[in-house]
């Protein structure tokens, strides 16, 4: 009997052995002692493009090696979150301005307050404001800007010249006048603006614009029946009932560049990535033929946009934060900036940057300079990106015809009530128990 | 129970057990998890510190039957299986009985390059059917062009989306219900077609009256296979078209992806994990009592 249960105690063992010996072979080889890793994730072609400045950054810290993983843009925020649920964060890592409430609500980010306090004071002030506030929440610095996103038009120069207008027009006012004439060229199946009726982007900047608050008493519940934002989300849906904008999505225009070139449209809202698009996509003969310019305002222009980005923060569990922090700040200096977007063509997140002769050359860029110092961020709270998903969805449904004005904000403001209803709850107990 | 018979009983367990091990640790123990967690607001509050969790009892489970996304998805479902699972079912035995065909004289090439779609990646495939179905470009819609028919835009058009997607799972799905097909085909004897023909029986009611009752079983099996993974449509509609446009190939188990991944919310995702439990339960009660009646 003794001699079975031994028996079988071996078997089990060697079974052990075979099960766990792949994991032990899989172990790295030891590392050098003094040489320390540095784990950095970076998005898309960010990812691809950063190796560059590695070598760099290298030189100057022999005793730091940097290990980039690229992550797709399209599954970066799960990946992240689920590598904060398996205790798996990178010691460095990049992150869309709008995810950080999110992280900070996990406590996954270390605070950099007593890191720049090292740094001359002007170097914070060289960041653009708009995009640096975005990285502060509670009063607290939470990651740096790495660089800026925001949404201007690009437009066709030719086809609104044709329209009497030799420079883009600074307020809505006058744009809808160049609207309607670029409307009525020659055939029916031209439009003047393209407003993909699946993003909440341009809805929300209209909002913005009015002064309208989007969320009401300390963002717990949603504020969308609110007049001005109810003023502006009607402008928005009159675009599409004028005939002005088609309403389709950004998944039924088959060549978005192919049909800005046909002139199917003659003004788009976008983002400074279809900067290089544009000059890699249109036809050699348009090159000359297209601009960007601010986003209009209601009164005089220019008018406020978004203040995204994406921005490189500490994991606050790393061991290795001081190694990590060399690394950021070194990306952060103006002169990797300025590389970067040579590199990558994301606009720098410090001003003092924009001074490189490639980026003061090139045409296209200088409205985003400009609309960079009218920016407004949205609510800092975790909850943003579900109730921005609900704001493109009820605008869609308008867009549509589905849903009446009405409707459609009753149905976002229910929404956006239930996704808060936590919020309002942690609120509600921070206030019972100081 | 015998001292021998207890021994036998006990190294029987003794063998058991790591399987037995490895299903409650892997299996058992993350459903169970899981059940609990349906009855929390388990969200991304709760994940950075678990004080903020709170237990809501039903109330997932009630908000997601209020859920005009949840019963969209639903539908979606609903119309993938139904559509999809006999269409899927009817090209396997089609193909099975072309394979067995006496006729056929390399039954082992066609059954191979048959069963290919299924052993393929799905990413893979996705991307060769969306140049497939490119509305402009695509080699289909080229095809409806020589037969004079308009362009459909298969994956944008809301209408159409759905079944291009049924189109694709049910070409990439075949094959492995086809090889089970085949199986059955081959154990029914073959003294009954010879009595049939003796009687004067033609080649269709030979089918009618002597494979497809000889295949019952194989059916109930290909049948209930097929309901059940149909029922948890993700891949395709996540690779092809993220569950566009206007929500119209969103699916149960994407919606839970989204939810649960996306959004964090595992609470909520985890009470519809349970729903569709238990609806795949019903479809598959149902299937073995209709069986049982028919019987």
């Amino acid at each position: 009997m003794l001699s079975r249960t031994l028996r079988l105690l071996t078997c089990y063992a060697c079974l052990w052995l075979v099960l766990t010996l792949p994991g032990l072979s899989g172990c790295s080889p030891a590392e050098h002692p003094s040489v320390v890793t540095v784990d950095f994730w970076a998005m898309g072609q960010e990812g691809e493009q950063l190796r560059a400045l590695l070598p760099e950054f290298e030189r100057r810290h022999p005793g730091i090696r940097v290990r980039v993983q690229q992550v797709p843009w399209s599954a970066a925020h799960e990946k992240l979150l689920t590598a904060y649920a398996g205790g798996a964060l990178p010691d460095l890592f990049q992150l869309g301005n709008t995810w950080i409430p999110e992280f900070v609500a996990l406590g996954a980010l270390a605070p950099l307050d007593e890191r720049v306090r090292a740094w001359p004071a002007a170097a914070l002030a060289d960041y653009f404001p708009g995009i640096l506030a975005t990285n502060r929440l509670d009063g607290r610095l939470h990651a740096l800007p790495w660089y800026v996103d925001t949404r201007l038009f690009f437009y066709r120069t030719d086809l609104l010249a044709a329209a009497g207008f030799a420079a883009p027009p600074a307020t809505w006012a006058e744009w809808l006048r160049a609207f309607a004439a670029l409307r009525h060229r020659d055939g029916a199946d031209r439009y003047a603006l393209l407003l993909p009726i699946n993003e909440w982007q341009l809805p929300v900047i209209l909002a913005l614009q009015r002064g309208a608050p989007l969320l009401r008493d300390q963002d717990q519940y949603g504020d969308f029946r609110e007049p001005r934002f109810r003023e502006a989300f009607t402008f928005y849906l009159s675009l599409f009932e004028q005939g002005l904008a088609p309403p389709v999505g950004n998944t039924q225009m088959a060549n978005l560049y192919q049909e800005f070139a046909r002139g199917y449209f003659a003004v788009y809202a976008s983002g400074p990535w279809n900067i290089g698009e544009f000059q890699r996509r249109l036809p050699a003969d348009l090159q000359g033929h297209w601009s960007t310019a601010p986003l209009p305002g209601f009164d005089s222009g220019p008018g406020v946009s978004l203040a995204g980005g994406a921005s490189l923060a500490l994991n606050r569990a790393s061991p290795r934060q001081d190694a990590a922090w060399a690394l950021l700040e070194f990306l952060a200096e103006p002169a990797q900036q300025a590389r970067f977007y040579q590199l990558t063509g994301d606009l720098p997140a410090r001003q003092s940057a924009w001074n490189d002769p490639a980026l003061l050359s090139n045409r296209q860029a200088a409205a985003f300079r400009e609309q960079l110092r009218f920016l407004r961020a949205t609510p800092a709270i975790p909850e943003w990106e579900r109730i921005a998903s609900r704001i493109a969805y009820y605008a869609e449904q308008a867009v549509r015809g589905a849903l009446s004005v009405d409707a459609a904000l009753t149905a976002l403001d229910r929404d956006v009530d239930r996704i808060l209803e936590k919020r309002r709850w942690l609120l509600a107990r921070k206030v019972a128990a100081p | 129970m015998n001292g021998y018979e207890r021994q036998l009983a006990r190294s029987g367990w003794a063998f058991l057990a790591p399987a037995l091990l490895l299903i409650a640790v892997f299996f058992f123990l993350p459903v169970l998890a899981a059940l609990l967690l349906s009855f929390t607001d388990f969200d991304i509050y709760a994940l950075g510190d678990l004080r903020r969790l709170r237990f809501v009892g039903l109330e997932n489970y009630t908000q997601l039957l209020q859920s005009p996304l949840f019963w969209t998805a639903l539908g979606n479902t609903g119309y993938f299986v139904l559509l999809g699972g006999p269409l899927s079912v009817a090209v396997s035995l089609g193909a099975a009985l072309l394979v067995n065909a006496r006729l056929n004289r390399f039954p082992g090439l066609f059954r191979t390059a048959l069963f290919l779609p299924v052993v393929t990646t799905l990413v893979a495939v996705a991307v060769v059917w969306r140049y497939l179905y490119h509305p402009r470009y695509g080699l289909l819609n080229y095809g409806l062009s020589l037969l004079g028919i308009a362009p459909i835009d298969w994956l944008g058009d809301p209408d159409w989306a759905m079944p291009a997607i049924i189109l694709m799972a049910v070409w990439k799905n075949f094959g492995f219900n086809m090889i089970i097909f085949i199986a059955g085909l081959q154990n029914i004897p073959i003294q009954l077609y010879e009595a049939a023909r003796i009687d004067g029986a033609s080649t269709g009611q030979q089918f009618r009256h002597i494979t497809l009752p000889q295949l019952g079983p194989t059916f109930l099996f290909v049948a209930l296979m097929t309901m059940i993974g149909y029922f948890q449509v993700f891949a395709e509609p996540y690779v092809m078209t993220q569950g566009g446009p206007a929500n119209r190939t969103l699916s149960v188990v994407l919606l839970m992806y989204e939810e649960g991944f996306r959004w964090w919310n595992m609470g909520y995702a985890s009470a519809m994990a349970f729903v569709l439990f238990a609806l795949i339960l019903a479809g598959t009660a149902l299937q073995l009592l209709l069986r049982r009646r028919a019987r």
